[in-house]
């Protein structure tokens, strides 16, 4: 205790220069962040409360102030804006009902055969499953682009077995109303007017049951051909994770082939495949790339997303206001998914943690 | 007795044949889905045009051609392009290498007052989708003066919070005994930082490295919200604006897939020399959920 005061300054000192030093080591990182991440949030918000039109600043005292009329437009006010708005929203809720469990399927589909010991050259499979997730976006839409193409590379190989292929990208039809139709249930060209006279939001029934559209469903292929390598890589090092002990045991208990994967691997792996859907959910509600470059929206507003129709909005008609205000309902749409991820990623957090140590 | 045992081993043989046949199989299959599309944008990069509307599935170009590329290179920005492209990724990457390992050793290592609100702080940041911020940055680099400047392309994406997070897990794998030890030979924190915690990070750091030169190089919205200039417009820029509108009409593909192979070859040859650091990064991002 008598040493105590001198140790204490001393301390105190350090304690000092640890702050400064700290401080110092994040200033960066700090400010280059809350530059371009905090105060875009914040001002996009006060500028989808206006009607600027991208004329001198936001702030000027002459930009007329709406309130929340932006936000209104997109659900309650009939009008061109919720049509837009409520079609992109239709167009991305296929988008993600096919793409997410397509890519989940197939990514755990790869992993499971690049796993298996008895095979030769898995190192490489992998690199191969794997390399599109790495490339352009843009590059691989152009790539996408010609092999679409009314003379490209799908369309010769759909007539070497005597198919016709449809015009890819002028092809506005939605896929459910093709269905409905070859099966003979509704005649596309003249659909029932119980489905055509009302619906929510300010698209019938009819719209809202459309499907992706033909044209959306190249962009779905390239996307799932694009993100399942990364998500395989996620359930390959899980399926590594499983100790070799308890697939023995399973077997010498006599389980089957089916029957050790459904009661012994595929509970091992409900943490990643919790993880690939919702990092598939979240992702998937911002296609924006492959959008612009393929087909800006095009056929009939068929391949329509909300985040290009907020850069649409802004950036083609100088629409800031509604442009945004899109951009926030995307936002809390894709924050909802990532609150669920983190929350049950939390309850779990023993487990994940115990394989983090062991992996490092 | 045991049930495993009903089976004779002759029958598991062809069993594990079949199985194997089978394995093979599917592989070379999805090999082919997933590589394919890479050989018809080589081939057809090659082709004359018409060779490239009427064969588009060969992979054979016939006959040769380099007009593709002559066109890239005379008829568009390509140089340019590439150069603005290879400016930002190098400055880019080099910067973000740099502040984030600083940022990921301050919360890791540096006791300093408000470092795990700073860190939650980072967490949140990450769950940000940036597709959400496109029209908000282009309000913020505007108002800040920078718009369609070189600044405007390079400042925000210096910063990146994964980048943070993935140095910051793993300075805290690093033995705290390494920097006590220079701390008593009187290196301060900047010093024990700079040589020798660094050179310790060298794996974390080669990992960082290449995601961001993928990352950048790739990078493709950020450039339509900062910029508008053509002079300023990066490959994936320049390409974007080659190809669309153009909507699957089937004109000038051996130029357009040229202008693809150009942007595609970089990454590739880094994912072909330092594949398994491509590998740990994607399990690395798996893990900051």
């Amino acid at each position: 205790m008598a040493g105590k005061a001198p140790a204490g300054t001393s301390r105190l000192r350090a304690a000092t220069r640890e702050n400064i030093a700290g401080w110092l080591f994040v200033a960066p990182v700090v400010m280059i962040l809350g530059l371009f991440l905090l105060l875009p949030i914040l001002m996009a918000l006060w500028v989808s409360l206006t009607d600027w039109n991208g004329q001198g600043s936001p702030f000027r005292a002459g930009v007329p102030f709406v309130g929340v009329d932006n936000y209104t437009r997109l659900f309650t006010e009939e009008g061109l804006a919720r049509q837009d708005f409520m079609t992109s929203i239709r167009n991305n809720v296929y988008y993600v009902l096919i793409v997410v469990p397509s890519q989940t399927v197939l990514a755990l589909g790869l992993a499971l055969v690049v796993n298996s010991r008895l095979l030769k050259g898995r190192t490489f499979f992998r690199s191969a499953f794997f390399f599109p997730s790495i490339t352009s976006s843009v590059a691989i839409s152009v790539v996408f682009l010609f092999i679409f193409a009314n003379s490209g590379a799908v369309t010769s190989l759909l007539n070497l077995f005597g198919l016709d292929g449809p015009q890819w990208f002028a092809d506005s039809r939605g896929v459910v109303h093709l269905l409905l139709g070859a099966l003979g249930v509704v005649d596309p060209s003249s659909p029932p007017a119980a489905l055509t006279d009302g619906g929510p939001f300010g698209l019938s029934w009819w719209e809202w049951l459309s499907g992706p559209s033909v044209a959306m469903t190249t962009i779905i292929m390239l996307v799932v051909w694009t993100s399942s390598g990364t998500f395989m890589l996620m359930f390959l090092a899980a399926l590594q994770d499983i100790p070799v002990t308890l697939e023995e045991a399973s077997m010498l208990d006599g389980a089957g082939r089916w029957q050790r994967f459904r009661y012994v691997t595929l509970p091992m792996l409900k943490p990643t495949m919790f993880l690939v859907v919702t990092l598939g959910l979240i992702a998937t509600w911002q296609v924006f790339d492959q959008v612009y470059v393929m087909s800006q929206g095009n056929p009939a507003k068929t391949t329509l997303t909300p985040a290009y129709l907020s850069y649409q909005t802004a950036f083609r008609s100088f629409d800031y206001g509604s442009g945004t205000a899109i951009s926030f309902v995307l936002f809390s749409i894709i924050v909802v998914f990532a609150l669920i991820q983190r929350w049950v990623m939390r309850d779990r957090n023993g487990g994940a943690g115990s394989r983090r140590l062991r992996r490092s | 007795m045991a049930a495993g045992n009903r089976t004779r081993p002759g029958e598991v043989r062809s069993r594990t044949l079949a199985s194997t046949f089978a394995g093979y199989f599917i592989l070379i299959f999805f090999a082919l889905v997933f590589l394919y599309p890479f050989v018809i944008q080589i081939a057809n990069s090659f082709k004359t045009e018409p060779d490239a509307a009427a064969n588009p599935l060969s992979p054979v170009p016939h006959p040769f051609s380099l007009s593709g590329y002559e066109k890239v290179f005379l008829n568009t920005d390509m140089p340019l392009w590439l150069g603005n492209s290879l400016l930002v990724t190098i400055v880019v990457t080099l910067g973000r290498v740099l502040l984030c390992s600083m940022a990921g050793y301050a919360l890791a290592r540096i006791r300093f007052r408000g470092r795990r609100v700073l860190f939650s702080a980072t967490l949140g940041v990450m769950a940000v989708p940036p597709v959400v911020l496109f029209v908000p940055k282009f309000l913020v680099l505007n108002q800040l003066g920078i718009y369609d400047s070189y600044t405007a392309l390079i400042l925000p994406l210096i910063v990146d919070a994964t980048a943070v997070f993935i140095m910051k897990q793993f300075f805290e794998t690093i033995p705290v005994s390494v920097e006590e030890a220079a701390r008593i030979d009187g290196a301060g924190v900047w010093r024990t930082f700079w040589s020798v915690v660094l050179p310790m990070a060298r794996p974390a750091l080669i990992t960082l490295t290449i995601l961001s030169f993928q990352g950048s190089w790739n990078e493709f919205p950020h450039t339509l919200v900062a910029v508008q200039s053509p002079e300023l417009f990066t490959l994936p820029r320049g390409l974007a604006d080659l190809v669309s509108g153009s909507l699957g009409k089937g004109t000038q593909y051996p130029l357009k897939l040229g202008a693809a192979v150009l942007a595609t070859i970089p990454v590739a040859v880094i994912f072909v020399v330092f594949q398994r650091y491509f590998v740990r990064g994607a399990n690395e991002g798996a893990e900051k959920g």
